[in-house]
């Protein structure tokens, strides 16, 4: 997902017998449903993991403009145009929200882009992949906007109300992003012999990076427990994926496109489609900086970060310098 | 000095009659910057008709630990409802 593998401060959930009097309170009042809230009293642990897990998920943001960002200037109509750059201007606004959340627990944005930086942070595997052709914009608004609200969808229900928050905002617009992408593949698909192959390797390319977006299997995924019974996990990847995978086919099939998985089928028993896993190897290849974009990815957004200091420290020179004016005629 | 812009807390007044609402914040080196990254923002989708920017610095906000001493007095004041008063339907619509 945006935030993939995100170590919980602890392994496994811990027994109620083991916790404070404190921590109890802590805990009944998640399974009561009630939101935490900035200036509540909460496990540092709690804390630390959702830092981790809100920063990665506001870095995924800003980093996932870079892929789409590299169409605007070809964009094949004014229109497409259009829609690509208001696109790519919500992913900033939800990098905005999500590290506004972030900054409720005592952790500055800046800080935040600085671990980014160092490689301490990470941003969601599916970036680190490049964008070919006009068709993978399309490919990226279908399927790994898609999987990302597959799992946004659950997370307005987050224990941590400025998570919620957050995520409430940007599910609405995501809808915007999902459907602009598939209407994007559908005139390929509907296109010319060209067009249509374009959409079908745009497919071929991020089917399986977009089933590693919801992290490695349950049964490797040793944060889920304890990320669950706080409420900052709301389903497992396994369900998330499975999720996906159902919501997906039949629309592979509206377009008239192939599935790269040749094992992909209905089981008629469960009702859901059996399909094969993704090369984890691959996955955690990437998320270790082995991917075939991360080092442009860091840099463009370091390169950004160094080249815009001047405006940052010229504009709050120039606040002060006012405000210092006001003070005296005053 | 820090090099970080300030944190501003944005409220929005959706239509013409509403009060202003929390939606969120930013960070902007003054107050004219605030509005209009504000206006960026929050404000793609027509979501509001008016904009208030304020320093998150200069919000006094109330302690949670102090919830009880502040909230629980009036959960005894029933009184202070108007169902708390029984009144004949014959008195007519009241």
């Amino acid at each position: 997902m945006y935030a993939q593998m995100v170590k919980t401060a602890r392994v496994g959930v811990k027994p109620r017998d083991e916790m404070t009097e404190q921590e109890r309170a802590f805990q009944d009042r998640v399974d009561a449903n009630e939101k935490i809230e900035p200036k509540d009293w909460m496990p540092d642990d709690y804390r630390r993991t959702l830092i981790r897990q809100i920063g990665q998920h506001a870095h995924s943001e800003v980093v996932g403009q870079l892929p789409e960002g590299n169409w605007i200037t070809r964009a094949p109509t004014l229109e497409r145009k259009a829609i690509l750059l208001a696109k790519v201007q919500d992913e900033a606004g939800h990098g905005l929200y999500l590290y506004s959340a972030a900054e409720t627990l005592g952790v500055s944005r800046d800080e935040l882009i600085e671990l980014l930086h160092q490689g301490k942070m990470k941003y969601s595997s599916i970036f680190n992949y490049p964008t070919l052709t006009w068709a993978d914009v399309g490919a990226i608004g279908w399927l790994v906007d898609g999987a990302a609200i597959m799992n946004q969808v659950h997370l307005q229900r987050t224990s941590y109300g400025p998570y919620a928050r957050a995520m409430v905002r940007i599910c609405k617009e995501e809808s915007f992003h999902q459907r602009q992408g598939y209407d994007i593949m559908m005139k390929m698909a509907f296109g010319t012999p060209e067009q249509k192959a374009m959409a079908q390797d745009a497919l071929n390319r991020f089917w399986y990076p977009s089933l590693m977006m919801f992290g490695p299997p349950d049964q490797d995924s040793v944060h889920t427990a304890q990320s669950m019974a706080w409420k900052i996990k709301v389903a497992t990847n396994d369900e998330l994926r499975q999720k996906f995978v159902d919501q997906t086919v039949p629309q592979i099939e509206y377009l008239g496109l192939t599935c790269p998985d040749p094992d992909i089928r209905l089981n008629e028993e469960t009702g859901h489609f059996d399909f094969t896993p993704p090369d984890w190897s691959e996955f955690f290849a990437v998320l270790k900086g082995n991917g075939p974009c991360n080092k442009d990815r860091l840099k463009a957004r370091i390169t950004a970060w160094e080249d815009g200091a001047w405006v940052r420290e010229g504009m709050l020179a120039h606040a002060r310098k006012k405000a210092a004016a006001t003070a005296a005629a005053e | 000095m820090s090099s970080e812009w300030p944190l501003w807390e944005v409220f929005i007044r959706g239509q013409y009659g509403l009060s202003h609402r929390h939606v969120g914040s930013l960070h902007a080196p003054d107050a004219e910057c605030a509005l209009r990254n504000a206006r960026d923002v929050y404000t793609r989708r027509n979501e509001g008709v008016s904009i208030w920017v304020v320093e998150a610095a200069h919000i006094t906000a109330s302690s949670p630990s102090d919830k009880g001493p502040l909230f629980e007095p009036s959960e005894s004041k029933v009184y202070r409802h108007p169902s708390f008063y029984d009144i004949p339907d014959d008195a007519g619509a009241m």
